[in-house]
């Protein structure tokens, strides 16, 4: 008897002919192992499965369809205004066992390249304060979500993918399934977004404890109120509007230098005065993400994070100071940095550790690295030398963290999907 | 737990010129199961929002109890929105997933250990509670995310299209339990849905908003049995009423040969914009099936037929020589109607039948604004 056959309905942007090759009419928790990519896993309460396509990896998340479409749309609004959160790949419909049952529908995402759910960077080397910078970039991405009207709804560490950049991460949101783009944000949705946000965080934190991954002596309720303390500061330097007397219109540049040191740059700073014109208001209106990004895909075409880019541009301004050339044009240097510097440092990672970090961020630790073994050898180690010590004793003992096809599609260190019992089996 | 208060709250989003929700007034029970229904757009989830404090509310207040709350913030309101989210934390036991909330309080530990107790009784939990999440099914873990909002002992929960995210056999499990927790507890709980079988499986009493206006409020058997208008009367209940426009004279309703009495009263109350014409509506149950000459019935050729074991359903068209066939409206479609039949005596496609609507079982409204006589 032939199976009932397939009536799939794909729903993507750019359709991938090679989606059909997938066991479709498998449930996603039973797919063989051979599709899958070994990837760690957050927690969530719906089936997630990476799998490779095309010299890819998806992601892909069984949901009901109606959510499916709902969070797909949402995924495709959001990268259009350029919020940091995970590419939309497409909705998959109409899948059935063999024996005609149906399955559920599914939502696939690419997956970020380099980027780890944060019970990765939990389980490997625990550095005490990276509970607080995983904080700091979900602040970050939170205000810049509230920015563009986005109300998430259900903000956690789980629903989040974190990149490095450079000393710090930059958080990518990953589930939409909760969220609702609006014009405009109310302070009430705002002040919930953040509770809720607050409260996930302390009890993913929690956790983490009783799992015995994170020390007994780290206050998660602290670092709760940590995120709402950066999320208002930052919200008020970024939005809040400011007084101040005529003579003091020197206010008005220190406040977008403010904000180009917070990483954002103002697209439109509303001005007014007072009837009698003795007292000014500024507000920003329109902040955009990226000041340091952008300034040097200007300089040099490369195109990282916020923080990689600041670190380049400091190393950039001191080779122009360095070779003495600031009377110089800017692009002129950058470039001569760019093809002098930058490049034969990282083209010196070879090919078979290129997936263990995204060149930006391998500049990052050569930099550190290379003022690590001048500081230990008191001289100034040049950047050659550096860069081989650093290939040779520390890259390779660095985890993979663009994506590894596996034949092991369980990690030791990823802590699953709870499994689903039939009701009311218990195991022991 | 304190009863719920709309006062003339309005929500007018920006740039727009018609309210999304329109001056609502509706006041609910300390205790009570209150659901907000409608089609996509009606202004149920905004007028949850506005209570939850999600929406900014332009006009009118909102009161929970006595407290007016309009410019509260969401988190100082004393509500609970269930199962916005609910990620279940692996490493932490059952007790300590429900109870964690409190614990980030400051509650003193006694004080949450008694709480998740109750709770955990209320939700048969109570084996589970030293377990970690992995042991239990899925529903169960349904029962932890309902008990995580319980023990913060609200005033009111909040539920807004819970069911949605949930394949359909936890749809059916879910809603139930929802139900029967509610009655235990008595918490007042405000349910969103789209879906009126939810509505009236779970409700004590059911809000039909359309457009941002309330349309009638009112117990399951209420909104059943007297809808207050056209629109009520054809989204409540399933296989939708029948309704049908018929032009009056004398005294009698007239579809094509078909002439039904129409009660002087009526005729008396009709409007200027009714303009002699009279909305009827029938549910599928409220006829009686004749042979197709019957003087006085309606002629109903048989299209298909819809064997269900304890019920049968025929879906027909009227024939088409009456011209006035266009008029009539049912979930089948235009100058369609759906009857409830003997499933023992079932017809045949492509027969004719009969058929007369059952006295008293006649639903009367005005042609013009809609609204029951």
């Amino acid at each position: 008897m032939s199976p009932t056959p397939q009536r799939l309905q794909i729903t993507a942007a750019s359709p991938d002919p090679a989606l059909l090759d997938l066991p479709w009419d498998v449930p996603l928790e039973e797919w063989p192992a051979e599709t899958l990519a070994a990837l760690p896993r957050g927690i969530s309460r719906h089936i997630v499965r990476f799998a490779r396509l095309s010299g890819r990896v998806i992601a892909i998340k069984e949901i009901g369809e109606t959510v499916a479409y709902r969070e797909y749309e949402l995924l495709r609004q959001l990268s259009r205004i350029d919020v940091p959160s995970v590419e939309p790949v497409g909705v998959i419909t109409g899948r059935r066992a063999p024996d005609g049952e149906p399955l559920e529908a599914v939502l696939i995402t690419e997956h970020l390249q380099f980027s780890l759910p944060y019970r990765a960077l939990f389980s490997q080397s625990l550095r005490p304060d990276t509970a607080t910078r995983l904080i700091d970039a979900l602040a970050v991405l939170l205000v810049r979500l509230h920015l563009a009207g986005f109300y998430w709804g259900d903000v956690s560490l789980s629903n989040t993918l974190f990149r490095r950049d450079a000393e710090t991460f930059e958080a990518y949101l990953v589930d939409a399934e909760t969220g609702d783009l609006h014009d405009k944000l109310s302070e009430g949705q705002r002040a919930y977004d953040l509770e809720v946000a607050r409260v996930n965080i302390i009890g993913e934190l929690m956790d983490l404890q009783a799992g015995e991954f994170l020390e007994d002596d780290v206050d998660a309720v602290a670092i709760g109120n940590a995120l709402a303390e950066r999320y208002t500061d930052l919200w008020r330097a970024l939005t809040e509007v400011e007084t101040f007397g005529y003579g003091e219109r020197w206010r008005v540049q220190a406040r977008i230098d403010r904000l180009n040191d917070l990483g954002f740059d103002v697209g439109e700073l509303d001005i007014t005065t007072d009837v009698d014109g003795t007292t000014v208001h500024i507000q920003p209106k329109v902040v955009d993400a990226g000041h340091h990004s952008r300034r040097l895909m200007r300089l040099t075409g490369l195109d990282v994070g916020e923080n990689q880019a600041r670190r380049l541009l400091n190393d950039l301004d001191e080779f122009r100071a360095a070779t003495d050339r600031q009377a110089e044009d800017e692009s002129f240097v950058a470039h001569d940095w760019l093809t002098g510097v930058f490049e034969p440092a990282v083209r010196r990672v070879p090919r078979e550790l290129r997936g263990k970090l995204e060149p930006a961020q391998v500049f990052h630790e050569l930099l550190d690295h290379r003022w690590y073994l001048s500081q230990q050898q008191q001289r100034d180690v040049p950047m050659k030398e550096a860069a081989k010590s650093y290939v040779k004793n520390i890259l390779p003992n660095r985890p993979d963290e663009r994506s590894i096809l596996g034949v092991q599609a369980g990690d030791i260190r990823e802590t699953a999907q709870i499994p689903v019992l039939p009701d009311d089996e218990i195991i022991g | 737990m304190a009863s719920v208060t709309f006062d003339h709250a309005t929500r007018v989003y920006p740039g727009t010129e018609r309210p999304a929700v329109d001056a609502l007034n509706l006041h609910i029970e300390d205790g009570e199961f209150l659901v907000l229904v409608g089609p996509s757009g009606c202004g149920k989830s905004t007028s949850l929002r506005m209570l939850a404090g999600l929406e900014d509310v332009n006009a009118g207040s909102i009161r929970i109890g006595d407290r007016d709350v309009t410019d509260v913030q969401p988190k100082d309101r004393d509500i609970a929105m269930v199962f916005q989210n609910y990620a279940l934390y692996p490493h932490m036991s059952v007790a300590d997933n429900m109870g964690f909330a409190l614990k980030i309080a400051g509650t003193p530990k006694a004080e949450i250990r008694q709480r998740v107790e109750e709770a955990a009784q209320i939700l048969d939990l109570t084996q589970y509670l030293d377990r970690k999440p992995k042991a239990l099914s899925g529903g169960q873990r349904q029962r932890v995310a309902m008990g995580r909002a319980i023990v913060r002992q609200p005033q009111v929960f909040l539920m807004d299209e819970p069911l949605s995210n949930l394949d359909a056999k936890l749809r059916v499990q879910t809603r139930t339990q929802i139900a029967s927790l509610q009655r235990r507890l008595g918490v007042t709980t405000v349910y969103v849905t789209h879906d009126q079988t939810e509505a009236l499986t779970m409700g004590d009493r059911i809000a039909v908003l359309k457009d941002g206006l309330l349309q009638q409020v009112g117990t399951p058997r209420e909104m059943y049995d007297t809808p207050q208008n056209v629109f009520v009367a054809g989204f409540i209940g399933s296989p939708a009423m029948n309704i049908a426009t018929f032009p009056v004279m004398d005294g009698h309703a007239n579809l094509g040969r078909t002439r039904i009495p129409v009660e002087r009263s009526i005729i008396d109350a009709f409007t200027e914009e009714d303009r002699n014409h009279l909305t009827m509506g029938f549910r599928p149950e409220a006829v009686e099936v004749l042979p197709a000459n019957t003087p006085d019935a309606i002629p109903v050729i048989v299209n298909i037929v819809e064997e269900l074991g304890s019920d049968a359903f025929v879906y027909g068209s009227l024939t088409n020589e009456f011209g006035g066939a266009a008029n009539v409206h049912s979930g089948a479609g235009d100058a369609q109607v759906i009857v409830r039949v003997d499933p023992r005596k079932v017809p045949a496609k492509g027969e004719t039948i009969g058929i007369k609507i059952r006295n008293g079982e006649q639903h009367l409204f005005h042609a013009g604004s809609g609204e029951r006589f």
